[in-house]
């Protein structure tokens, strides 16, 4: 199956520093990735460096972003704005302030289909009515002429995602859709967006940082760390077995639901130093806070390599690991 | 919707959309306003009067009707008095409100126009664009408005429509200003970056996401924006470089400057009624920016 979306060797600079230091990743149509990794590590740069809505001043150096078949990287202004909103869609984080707080959600819906459709104001607010019936909102008719601030914050996330998927977007953005909602309207908004992922045939990149979130809604895992990709999984084996030590100290660090691995009953596993002390280094970006550093990971960036089918990790131990592996078992 | 309506369950009085109610809210704020509502009332006085002049007074106001320098109420028939060239005080008025309400309205109407034009596309777009714009706006502050004024009416001719304009050009970059701040604040806000996702382009950004929050302070900035132009043609015409076909209230302060101490309701009278006007659109002003503030009413 050909991918949705493939990003060959991306590179997104400020002028005076680079962030995304050359990715590559693909979306499959109708998948869930996840886009994992801590603050500042690249992740939503990546996100909005797909649809080319980067903060002033931040450029997308090098690297393709195929997607149905043009370069995003290099599309002009206005296919990109005929792409946005129709056929890649883009769910911010803050649902408080992503709708316009003058206009009736109904009216910002419309304007999305009417935008992108050749469509009446009349059919265009039927749409809308049953826009606002499919993400879950009573009595759609009367709730089309209320405007942003009478709804609570996991309402308008969900008229968030009407507005994404009013036009049947091939691929949908979530940029931690979820972090200023409370933890069960957040299963309840992430359902939603699961349902209409397979109802709508779409595809979703999820950007989060929250674990627990991947293990539950995504179906492969991409793990950035200082502005490239550590680990590629599907999210089975991921959970199952970690192969970047980067990985394998996010899933040390959080919390397990179960009794025994309580925080009141065991410590918390941490990740000495932070994602700063990285600048600068030739080798791996991980190699200063790596409890398995070896002298070979300061030489250059460790490349992306296969571990398994659809398993990709970047990282110098881990790949000798496999290949004696490989050796011990052939051999 | 309409057809759907009537199949929902829920009673009549919910399925009312509530845009009427908010209407119905900004109306109601509007009259618990006395600020707004004195502002209302006294401007629309002088509406009334402008636009029954001519029935009012029949006949030209420059004409010479009785004696000179009649007191008021010393005829009734004049009862504001006649000038020294013996013409209606009360007529003159009457006229004089029309032109100080148009030349007002047509010259913050240009302001308006130029200046949003100029501080949307500076605010909204920055980088270049944004400082030749500035830069632009800032030569024209530097020049002292009222001089401005003068100057282009000095260079044109004083016609009402030369005035207009000179007035309109002298007062944008205020304007723009304004506009551009409101511009740049709201530019950087998550729904524009939602609009701009959804591939709206930036004249549809500009005009349908940003501008119904900026035009609340717009709205304000007219009243005054008017408030300084029927001020600035009055002082136009007490120079005698208002239009000289035009009966307004500056010229005839200045025709009744020479009898100040003898006969000074001639000056009198045409300051209260441009000292009324301008306070009732100042008062406006300042109701409206109540009642369109958001916060306002949602206590």
């Amino acid at each position: 199956m050909a991918p949705l979306l493939e990003v060959q060797d991306l590179v997104i600079g400020f002028p005076q520093a680079e962030i995304v230091h050359g990715i590559d990743f693909h979306i499959d149509p109708g998948e869930t990735l996840a886009l994992v990794g801590e603050s500042g590590c690249g992740k939503s740069i990546t996100a909005l460096g797909l649809i080319r809505l980067l903060p002033q001043g931040a450029a997308i150096r090098r690297g393709r972003v195929l997607f149905e078949g043009m370069d995003l990287a290099t599309a002009s202004p206005r296919q990109m704005r005929d792409i946005r909103g129709k056929r890649i869609s883009l769910i911010l984080q803050e649902p408080m302030t992503a709708l316009n707080p003058v206009l009736t959600i109904g009216r910002q819906i419309a304007e999305v289909l009417r935008r992108h459709e050749p469509i009446s104001a009349a059919a265009a607010e039927r749409r809308v009515v049953e826009l606002l019936d499919l993400v879950g909102i009573v009595e759609p008719q009367r709730r089309y002429h209320d405007f942003p601030h009478n709804f609570s914050g996991g309402m308008r996330q969900r008229v968030m995602i009407a507005m994404a998927v009013a036009c049947n977007p091939r691929l949908v953005i979530a940029d931690e859709p979820t972090t200023a909602l409370d933890v069960t309207i957040q299963a309840q908004v992430l359902d939603l967006l699961d349902g209409l992922r397979r109802q709508l045939g779409m595809a979703v990149l999820l950007i989060t940082h929250d674990l627990g979130v991947v293990a539950q809604w995504a179906d492969r895992v991409t793990v950035m760390y200082a502005g490239r990709i550590a680990e590629q999984a599907p999210v089975g084996a991921f959970f199952a077995a970690p192969r970047h030590p980067y990985a394998r100290g996010l899933l040390g660090a959080s919390v397990g639901h179960e009794e025994e691995a309580h925080y009141t009953t065991r410590r918390l596993a941490e990740i000495p130093g932070s994602v700063a002390s990285a600048a600068g280094l030739p080798g791996c970006p991980f190699e200063t806070r790596c409890p398995e550093a070896i002298p070979a990971c300061g030489i250059r960036p460790p490349a992306l390599e296969p571990v398994a089918a659809g398993h990709r990790v970047a990282c110098v131990v881990e790949a000798a690991r496999t290949g004696a592996n490989h050796a011990a078992a052939h051999g | 919707m309409d057809g759907s309506t009537s199949a929902a369950p829920a009673p009549a009085a919910i399925t009312t959309p509530l845009r009427p109610a908010v209407r119905g809210r900004m109306v109601r704020a509007a009259l618990r306003n006395p600020s707004l509502m004195i502002g209302v009332l006294i401007l629309l006085a002088v509406i009334v009067v402008a636009i029954l002049a001519p029935l009012l007074f029949p006949g030209d106001p420059q004409d010479m009707v009785a004696d000179p320098t009649l007191w008021p109420g010393e005829d009734p028939q004049y009862p504001l008095g006649t000038d020294s060239l013996g013409r209606d005080v009360a007529a003159g008025l009457a006229y004089g409100a029309r032109v100080s309400l148009l030349m007002g309205l047509a010259a913050a109407v240009i302001g308006l126009v130029i200046g949003i034009a100029v501080g949307a596309t500076g605010g909204f777009f920055g980088g270049w664009v944004d400082n030749v714009l500035v830069r632009l706006t800032e030569l024209f502050q530097t020049v002292p408005t009222f001089l401005l004024v003068i100057v282009i009416v000095a260079i044109g001719e004083p016609s009402a429509p030369v005035i207009a304009w000179a007035i309109g050009l002298a007062a944008w970059p205020g304007v723009a200003r304004l506009v551009r701040a409101q511009f740049r604040s709201l530019r950087e806000t998550d729904f524009v970056m939602a609009a701009r996702a959804l591939g709206y382009s930036a004249p549809r950004i500009i005009l349908r996401e940003i501008m119904p929050s900026a035009l609340a302070p717009i709205i304000v900035a007219t009243s005054v924006l008017m408030a300084n132009a029927i001020l600035t043609e009055a002082g136009l015409s007490f120079l005698n470089m208002g239009d000289p076909n035009l009966m307004s209230w500056g010229s005839m302060i200045g025709d009744g400057r020479a009898l100040l101490r003898t006969e000074w309701y001639l000056t009198a009278l045409p300051g209260a009624a441009i000292a009324i006007t301008v306070l009732s659109l100042n008062l406006v002003g300042d109701g409206l920016n109540d009642v369109l503030n958001p916060r306002s009413g949602q206590a």
